[in-house]
């Protein structure tokens, strides 16, 4: 089962490597990145695998939303499909 | 990869643009519970609506967590109460009413429909006990809703039903005054009832569904509203193109929850919904889409029209998304729910002979209205009779919510509260329909409904 990853906020260092330390944690596997900063905001959303995430995916949505408080960013994880199905036919 | 953009799209329609599943209905049938023994016929109604919908909640809810998608109600819709009911030995079906509001508490649903009666050609023993229990039930209950089916595009509309209903509203309005008539809020009188409808206060299982099954309504009236603001003065054409795109996009979520919920329920997927159901939240109207399209105010010369573009075209982009569509699938407009035609009622423009030309192309009818206090009940009755007359010959449903709100008169507001927003007071004719009430008998179904 596959998971988009949005982190959306004020850029600063380390967002991506805490982020991935998280998700590798649960034994999230990245499968693809993208990022950019615009003005300022840092924008990053990632694929990933959550086949094998020690945790069901209901709480590893509470748990990285918690850290992306901490960190001042907004962090979502959400099922791939909601994707697919509102933008492919 | 999807894009950056498409991503960030639907974050931002379900962050800024109130986009939501707006229910997910399980329809459960409790034919099986019929008992010569009130009693015994209750018991068997909580057991088996508290076994069935056990999980409803906790799986919305862990949907809802992982899709990052707000569901926002969880309900219950059961078999129409005065078929279960027919066979008790009973004068009161308040009893059932109560059973079924514990079972909606213990299942931790907001809402539960089916406290119905399908009377349109005539009513049972079982049928006439329902109605007259139905204030009590209302005043006694908090999630339980009524609703009664008085006419049909095959059977006509039963006009004795329809001056029972008038005065059932009035008694049910008075005996919840401490409430403003809240009581009204949960009880809707239909033609052309359907029977998979998820939405409240119609929601009902029909006797021809399945034991159990899972319905799904959808929400967006936010998201096609900005979506027609960035096509401002085009032609229908795209404004026609835009919605249907919009619409195809929330089906396609509806469908994807309900197949997800269904799944973990291990209950069939019954239908999507195709609806635009506004809450009174700004920015979540169908008066404002109506509005975007150029109108100063909805109500004005040219909202009919607006309202039967979006109708038509809503259903045409959801169509697609979804592989079983039906309920009432079309836009909704309740007065009380819906900010901008709260707006619109207040300042006048918006009248109820316009909410009822309107009605006659949109779902479902003139809903969620309060009126004035000192409504007749024959009044009351002839608003009904006129909305049955529209989707008897029309073939469509329509419905009717009102609540003369006690002691309330034009230029109040009635505070509902929740998703049931609030109502000003509209003005009725005063003009009497006493005698054409009090006629009674059945209205014949007409011409189009031979079509064998």
């Amino acid at each position: 089962m596959k998971a988009v990853v949005t982190v959306v906020g004020k850029d600063q260092v380390g967002i991506i490597a805490a982020v991935c330390v998280k998700l590798a944690e649960y034994q999230v596997n990245v499968l693809d990145i993208s990022q950019t900063v615009m003005q300022g905001y840092f924008t990053m959303m990632m694929v990933v695998d959550v086949t094998g995430c020690t945790v069901p995916l209901a709480e590893l949505v509470s748990l990285m939303d918690e850290m992306g408080k901490d960190m001042g960013l907004s962090i979502r994880v959400q099922r791939e499909d909601i994707f697919e199905a509102m933008h492919r036919i | 990869m999807f894009s950056q953009k498409d991503i960030l799209a639907t974050q931002d329609m379900i962050d800024k643009r109130h986009l939501d599943i707006r229910t997910i209905t399980m329809g459960i049938s409790l034919l099986d519970c019929c008992d010569t023994d009130l009693d015994r016929c209750c018991e068997k109604i909580y057991k088996k609506i508290t076994t069935y919908a056990k999980d409803l909640v906790k799986v919305g809810c862990e949907i809802e967590k992982e899709f990052g998608i707000p569901i926002v109600n969880k309900r219950i819709s059961v078999t129409p109460i005065a078929l279960v009911a027919g066979s008790c030995e009973a004068d009161s079906y308040v009893k059932i009413a109560q059973t079924l509001d514990r079972a909606a508490e213990t299942c931790g649903v907001n809402f539960i429909g089916g406290f119905s009666a399908l009377v349109q050609k005539g009513a049972t023993r079982g049928d006439m006990t329902l109605i007259r229990s139905i204030p009590e039930a209302m005043a006694t209950t908090n999630k339980v809703c009524a609703s009664v089916n008085v006419g049909s595009t095959k059977a006509g509309i039963n006009m004795d039903a329809v001056a029972e209903m008038g005065r059932i509203i009035k008694k049910t309005a008075e005996i919840t005054a401490d409430n403003d008539g809240l009581g009204c809020a949960k009880l809707v009188v239909f033609a052309n009832a359907v029977e998979d409808n998820p939405f409240m206060a119609g929601a009902f299982h029909g006797v021809g569904e399945p034991e159990c099954v899972l319905n799904v309504g959808v929400s967006g009236p936010g998201v096609v509203y900005h979506a027609l603001k960035s096509v401002k003065g085009q032609p229908f054409d795209v404004v026609a193109e835009t919605i249907k795109k919009t619409a195809f996009r929330i089906t396609r979520m509806g469908q994807l929850v309900g197949q997800e919920a269904s799944r973990r329920l291990g209950v069939p997927f019954g239908i999507v919904d195709l609806s635009l159901a506004p809450t009174p939240a700004v920015g979540d109207s169908v008066a404002r889409i109506l509005e975007e399209m150029g109108l100063e105010v909805c109500g004005t010369h040219g909202t009919t029209a607006a309202l039967a573009m979006l109708n038509d075209a809503v259903k045409k982009g959801g169509v697609m998304a979804s592989n079983h569509v039906g309920g009432l699938s079309g836009a909704f407009i309740p007065v009380s729910e819906d900010e901008g035609m709260i707006a619109a009622a207040e300042s006048g423009t918006l009248a109820l002979d316009k909410l009822e030309a309107m009605t006659c192309v949109c779902s479902v009818g003139l809903d969620m209205i309060a009126v004035p206090g000192d409504t007749s009940a024959a009044t009351i009755s002839a608003i009904i009779a006129d909305e049955a007359a529209i989707g008897m010959v029309n073939s469509k449903t329509t419905a009717v919510r009102i609540i003369p709100a006690p002691g309330k008169v034009v230029g109040d507001r009635v505070e509902m509260g929740g998703l049931l927003g609030s109502a000003p007071v509209m003005p009725v004719h005063g003009e009497s329909s006493a005698d054409f009430i009090a006629r009674g008998g059945r209205i014949p179904a007409p011409i189009q409904s031979l079509k064998n």
